[in-house]
């Protein structure tokens, strides 16, 4: 790992992988939402309805995979001190939080038809939402200190403390009574959507993950910019005091 | 002699340990006001009273009738053990159906029928093409799984 801590070694390699990612990204949607909206076939319950979960279904799996790899960049940050894990926690957060509206928008859109009300507070949808609130409270926490080493040190602590809610998350549906279905795909003895309905949305879970690693990219390049001027105008300003 | 990054480590690994065990604590004691649903074997074994409860589990086939006013459906939510009779007046959603889940919101009447005043329906996990499910319903292959029939049912209170 501390091969790549080294800044200038991590953006020769975003380079190379930049363009890779968002032209995979771009031709998996094309190839996924095809497959979802027009070629797929419709549920035997849900009919056509089902076509929201080839969107609902990766933005959850995202939020809860980019939640779960910044609570690691923070523990690397705390533990090691790495230098890129503060920047990766920062620039992946805007993200997950727009992963997370996603999934919280498109299931109360299908849970209208289905089940017959947008919201309910059972366990999964209610800690769903808490992990929005952690986005958002970790975005507002390392926005709110102008030290940006304290700033990083609260928002690696609020991360791992945040941590214990991805397994809620995850198995909700489990341990209580809920509104929401069980899982369908990661569960023990395999999946329950019949294949022509899976492949399409591993198809989308594969598009958003590379366009999440496309926008992160992006994101740290511009954070580590913003560094960069930072200390250049220290400098210029001590040079003049 | 400890390096420092070795003491941070441990120190994380402990209070993440604290954490998670607290959490689960908290938790599991709050597991009644967690669960969102009762099923009609829960309510057999604890009898509600007239609180506001929700009871959740599958609409027993051949159960669903509708009543001469045309709004109000009588039907019957069952899991493996027991069964419940509810009583509903108003629109249904597009999911309920004989065999399907449903989650009814309500009071139970002293004369043991539970008084819904609002219907959802639950979906269960199993996705497929309508001829695959026809398919599998001809051959008698087809077992969609209930809810609430998970072997740890908790309870729900409202």
């Amino acid at each position: 790992m501390h091969r790549f801590a080294n800044p200038a070694r991590f953006l020769r390699l975003a380079t190379i992988i930049l363009p890779w990612a968002a032209l995979l990204s771009v031709g998996l949607f094309i190839a996924g939402l095809w497959l979802a909206l027009f070629n797929s076939p419709g549920d035997y319950q849900q009919g056509d309805t089902v076509r929201i979960m080839y969107i609902h279904v990766p933005a959850a799996w995202m939020s809860m995979f980019t939640y779960s790899s910044m609570a690691v960049a923070a523990a690397c940050a705390l533990v090691w001190r790495h230098p890129l894990a503060e920047v990766y926690a920062r620039a992946a957060a805007p993200i997950g939080a727009g992963f997370t509206l996603l999934c919280l928008v498109t299931g109360s859109l299908w849970g209208e038809p289905m089940w017959g009300t947008w919201w309910v507070w059972d366990a999964r949808l209610t800690s769903v939402l808490i992990l929005f609130f952690l986005y958002l409270g970790f975005m507002a926490l390392v926005n709110a200190f102008d030290d940006p080493v304290r700033a990083n040190r609260a928002g690696s602590i609020l991360l791992l403390v945040g941590a214990v809610n991805v397994p809620i998350i995850k198995f909700s549906v489990d341990w209580w009574n809920t509104l929401h279905q069980p899982a369908s795909v990661f569960r023990m003895g395999g999946p329950t959507i019949h294949p022509d309905m899976l492949w399409p949305l591993l198809l989308m879970a594969l598009a958003f993950q590379t366009y999440f690693v496309a926008v992160v990219i992006l994101r740290m390049r511009a954070e580590l910019a913003d560094a960069k001027i930072q200390t250049l105008r220290m400098a210029r300003a001590s040079a003049q005091g | 002699m400890m390096t420092r990054k070795k003491r941070r480590l441990y120190l994380l690994g402990i209070a993440m340990l604290g954490l998670g065990t607290a959490t689960a604590l908290t938790l599991s004691a709050f597991e009644e006001n967690v669960a969102y649903f009762f099923s009609p074997s829960d309510l057999q074994a604890k009898p509600p009273g007239d609180r506001l409860i929700r009871v959740g589990g599958l609409v027993e086939a051949g159960s669903v009738s509708k009543q001469g006013d045309g709004i109000t459906t009588d039907f019957v939510i069952a899991d493996h053990a027991a069964t419940v009779r509810v009583t509903f007046s108003g629109a249904l959603p597009d999911l309920f159906r004989e065999g399907q889940g449903v989650l009814a919101e309500g009071r139970m009447r002293p004369d043991g029928v539970f008084q819904a005043r609002e219907i959802l329906a639950k979906h269960d996990e199993n996705y497929m093409p309508k001829e695959v499910a026809d398919a599998l319903k001809k051959s008698g292959q087809f077992r969609p799984e209930a809810p609430g029939s998970k072997p740890a049912a908790g309870n729900g209170g409202v």
